[in-house]
């Protein structure tokens, strides 16, 4: 029986804890009487996966019939699935996605469909690339599709190839993938790694345009999503749920599939990042010391491209398959029974040291801008009740932070960086001056939609994802970091965590309560 | 008097040469100028008077020449030895104070018809500045028979002399001689009213013509690529609407104009860039941001350069020099007004940074070379209190 969740006491025999620090980590000693939250140990996984997942197709939840009852000869077939930001770090191969592919195609081919299409539902995420695609579906999958055209990406700039559905009774328009919404049915195959992910998220959001998408991305959203891990507290979630049901209602047809991964995280290599530090073994503490020989003398590039090569023996917990409303509530508890921590009380600061990877730097560079969206965005919202720390209260976090982005795939974020933020790190006037131009320029959409190009606005969603964290701190301290970009960012630097927690001490006083979240695997707080 | 006395001699330039390599400015220690006893110049002849400067400030054509880097087609249109500095403001005999416009035209060397240049009061454009009654030298400052700036007096025409209002500071005047260059170049880049300007260079001339073209041109985008923290303040105080390290200029200019990008060449760009810095990689920059049929503005010195010139041919660009003033046509005004003006309304004195006496000048220049990672901008003498005996 796995353990769950705990919050540790910090006492004088309290061994240094681990926290990330990019594409390494730092052994801190935090002050007694400190808090450090650990996720649950992982769950069980499912014994028997693709059973399980034929049993969800067949056994479909809410108000849908069963998927063989869907499929038909002569039918259009589109099968979407989440993009390489799911899951972190990418899974050992077979990876979910292929998994319950490969189980609806089955079904189809037995119904007899043959006008398949898969899309990659990336909204405003860059394309995949063939290795990428191949690690997700399966090279059986990707060979039967790909050279014949029928595995396509979403391009959310293409106008021949988008719908406009409507309007929602907020005014938000709904315009998502034409083939998508002409389908005679649209199968969804979403991978739940956090209570954010899937519902009606799904479809509205990554199968959306950007005048879709922008309703929901913005900063009023994220400043009233709190958080948005917490579906019943999250504007974001609101406006995906109104976007989906407009979706439904204009007929198109939706049998999503929704699955549930465990905490296991990091492989055996990697052992000690799954265990607590006073729990490690004298292998553990080998492994850590070995693995932190070898980083100081490992060139960063190279560092980053081991860390990038990780696969995750994530297992896979549940699955569950029909009507989006009804799986997704589902899903969702599954989410919290592997997730949920409960922590009394807010601290004055919270510590939280950030890995090598989120959504959008898979096989990337973890430029700036994501680093603020790790902490401020991802991190910071991993609660459920109230934020980890108190309002007025100081973030401190730990990476590496470098002045440094992927050309490729971050073009607008170079600029976004350069010109923007030198201007300004307000969200409401970031968004008010510069995101219309930047979303619209012809460059970045070429880029978008012809390389591996992230959307031109997609940094201004970065940054509106740490809008609610901005407005709720008193200040954010980046311990470690590139004092240059962390200054651009319009944080505090900081060379030492002693060192940040004098500096926070101007904020909120000499004897603060702290709280470390020891993240990933991951966890949400639910702070009671 | 006391005076910095340049002299050409073959040896010393060669040492300045070398040294201006090590280090900027270290040609002043090394080179062929040097701190002088020397009898005050004589008046030329009608029109004439002796002044006495008040402040001078170091420019970047003077840097170049102390360090030995002027391009050698000044050595016809330059007299030796001279004592340099041409940006003066100067005391008169009766205690009222003037600035020099340093150009020596037609009437300043006593030719009379003017060419039809001087007759427009185009004086910048002279084609007689090598004749008349004085030696050759382009400007005050590099002709033998006037003196300069860095001495405790120079000789000047009254048509080189511009009166200074009470209300100015003497930091204020010195300013008006660089930013008359200043205005000449934004005004040469033409109508930008509404365009994507792109200035490169934010030292003195730089954040100037960001003045300038902010009061008289009113671009939509003025793109300035600023190296230094306080030059980035600056260039935003004084009209810039974006500001970036000079390496990000391009992709600010690209995101200005939307431009698409074709390697790393945008395949649009400004509609005009003005080159205030005259090296060969600022021009190499500025025909890398200007679009086809756009205009480039040379306003600071430029020398011998090797560059390729295959994107001007193919895009047609114009290329155009910004030297000194005269009358500007678009105004119908002596740029030397406009300049004047512009000092007092932009509050262009808050650029100069530091003053030295005479005999600090190799500390002075060494300062003047490296005015931007210093946080300084203008870098002057001051002779208000020095160098008189």
């Amino acid at each position: 029986m796995p353990r769950p969740g705990f919050v540790l006491d910090v006492d004088r025999s309290t061994p240094p804890t681990l926290m990330w620090h990019g594409e390494g980590f730092r052994l801190e000693r935090l002050p007694v009487g400190s808090r450090v939250v650990y996720a649950p140990e992982a769950l069980e996984a499912l014994e028997d996966p693709d059973g399980a997942i034929r049993s969800a197709l067949l056994n479909p939840l809410g108000d849908s019939s069963p998927l063989p009852a869907l499929l038909r000869p002569g039918m259009r077939l589109t099968i979407a699935f989440d993009d390489v930001s799911l899951p972190l770090p990418p899974m050992q191969a077979p990876d979910v996605r292929q998994r319950v592919i490969e189980a609806v195609l089955d079904l189809a081919a037995t119904a007899g469909v043959d006008d398949v299409v898969l899309i990659a539902a990336l909204a405003l995420h860059r394309r995949m690339t063939e290795p990428e695609l191949r690690h997700a579906l399966g090279n059986r999958v990707y060979d039967a599709f790909a050279p014949h055209g029928l595995l396509l990406q979403h391009d959310a700039e293409d106008p021949e190839n988008l719908v406009h559905l409507g309007l929602t009774d907020q005014g938000e328009d709904v315009e998502i993938n034409k083939r998508a919404a002409e389908s005679d049915l649209l199968v969804y195959v979403n991978i739940n790694l956090v209570a954010m992910d899937g519902g009606h998220k799904s479809v509205a959001t990554g199968l959306a345009s950007y005048r879709s998408i922008k309703h929901h991305h913005n900063v009023r959203t994220m400043q009233h999503s709190r958080s948005f891990m917490d579906q019943e507290q999250s504007a974001l979630h609101s406006s995906n749920w109104r976007m989906g049901r407009l979706i439904a209602a204009s007929g198109v047809k939706l049998f999503q599939i929704e699955s549930t991964l465990n905490n296991d995280t990091f492989p055996s290599s990697f052992s000690f990042l799954q265990k607590r530090e006073w729990e490690w073994s004298v292998r553990d503490r080998a492994s850590f010391l070995a693995v932190s020989k070898a980083l100081d003398r490992t060139p960063p590039k190279l560092a980053r491209s081991i860390f990038h090569g990780i696969r995750a023996p994530h297992a896979m917990t549940s699955v569950q398959a029909g009507e989006v409303e009804a799986v997704h509530q589902q899903t969702t508890g599954h989410v919290y029974r592997q997730q949920l921590v409960e922590v009394e009380g807010q601290a004055d600061v919270l510590t939280m040291g950030l890995p090598f990877i989120c959504p959008y730097n898979v096989n990337s560079i973890m430029n700036p801008i994501l680093v603020m969206c790790l902490g401020l965005g991802y991190f910071f919202n991993l609660y459920r009740g109230k934020p980890l720390v108190r309002e007025g209260g100081v973030l401190i976090m730990s990476h590496p932070t470098p002045w440094e982005f992927h050309p490729v795939h971050h073009p607008s974020y170079i600029d976004f960086f350069e010109q923007v933020l030198a201007e300004t790190t307000d969200p409401i006037e970031i968004e008010a001056k510069f995101e219309e131009s930047f979303a619209t320029d012809p460059w970045y959409i070429h880029l978008y939609r012809t390389t591996y190009a992230y959307h031109g606005v997609h940094p201004f969603y970065m940054w509106y994802w740490g809008a609610h964290a901005l407005q709720h701190l008193g200040q954010v301290i980046v311990v470690g970091g590139d004092v240059r970009a962390v200054k651009r960012l319009g944080f505090k630097a900081a060379s030492t965590l002693r060192d940040a927690l004098e500096m926070a001490s101007d904020v909120v006083g000499r004897d603060p309560t702290i709280t470390h979240l020891h993240n990933p695997p991951i966890l949400l707080a639910d702070v009671r | 008097m006391k005076a910095l006395l340049f002299e050409r001699s073959l040896p010393r330039l060669a040492s300045a040469r070398m040294a201006g390599s090590v280090a900027p400015g270290l040609g002043s220690r090394f080179g062929a100028l040097r701190l002088v006893d020397t009898d005050e110049p004589d008046l030329p002849g009608p029109g004439w008077e002796r002044i006495r400067p008040l402040l001078a400030g170091i420019c970047g054509s003077d840097l170049s020449t102390v360090d030995g880097h002027a391009s050698r087609w000044f050595e016809p249109i330059v007299s030796f030895p001279f004592i340099p500095g041409h940006e003066i403001v100067a005391q008169r005999s009766d205690g009222t104070r003037v600035v020099v416009e340093p150009v020596l035209g037609c009437a300043a060397r006593g030719i009379s018809p003017r060419c039809n240049a001087c007759a427009a009061g185009d004086v910048g454009r002279c084609v007689n500045i090598s004749f008349g009654h004085l030696r050759p030298g382009l400007q005050t400052g590099y002709c033998t028979d006037t003196g300069g700036g860095w001495g405790a007096a120079l000789v000047a025409h009254e048509s080189q002399l511009h009166a200074v209002p009470e209300a100015l500071s003497d930091e204020a005047a010195v300013m008006v001689e660089p930013t008359a260059c200043a205005v000449h170049g934004a005004l040469a880049a033409g109508d930008v009213s509404g365009a994507v300007v792109a200035v490169i260079g934010a030292g003195t001339l730089g954040l100037c013509t960001v003045a300038a073209l902010h009061r008289f041109g009113l671009p939509g985008q003025l793109i300035i690529g600023a190296k230094y923290p306080e030059q980035r303040v600056l260039a935003s105080a004084l009209g810039a609407t974006t500001v970036v390290t000079p390496g990000e200029v391009r992709r600010a200019v690209r995101r200005a104009t939307r431009s698409l990008v074709v390697d790393d060449r945008l395949t649009g760009g400004a509609d005009v860039v003005i080159d205030c810095v005259g090296s060969e990689s600022s021009l190499a920059e500025a025909l890398a941001v200007v679009r086809p049929r756009g205009r480039i503005v040379l306003v600071g010195m430029p020398g011998r350069v090797a560059i390729d010139l295959t994107p001007l041919w193919q895009r047609e660009i114009h290329l155009a020099g910004a030297y000194a003033y005269g009358t500007e046509p678009a105004l119908g005004r002596r740029t030397f007004d406009l300049a004047m003006e512009l000092v007092t309304d932009a509050g262009l004195e808050r650029l100069v940074s530091a003053r030295y006496r005479l005999d600090r000048y190799v500390d002075a220049i060494s300062h003047a070379a490296s005015a931007g990672s210093r946080g300084a901008v203008k870098v002057a003498f001051d002779l208000r209190r020095s160098a008189r005996s």
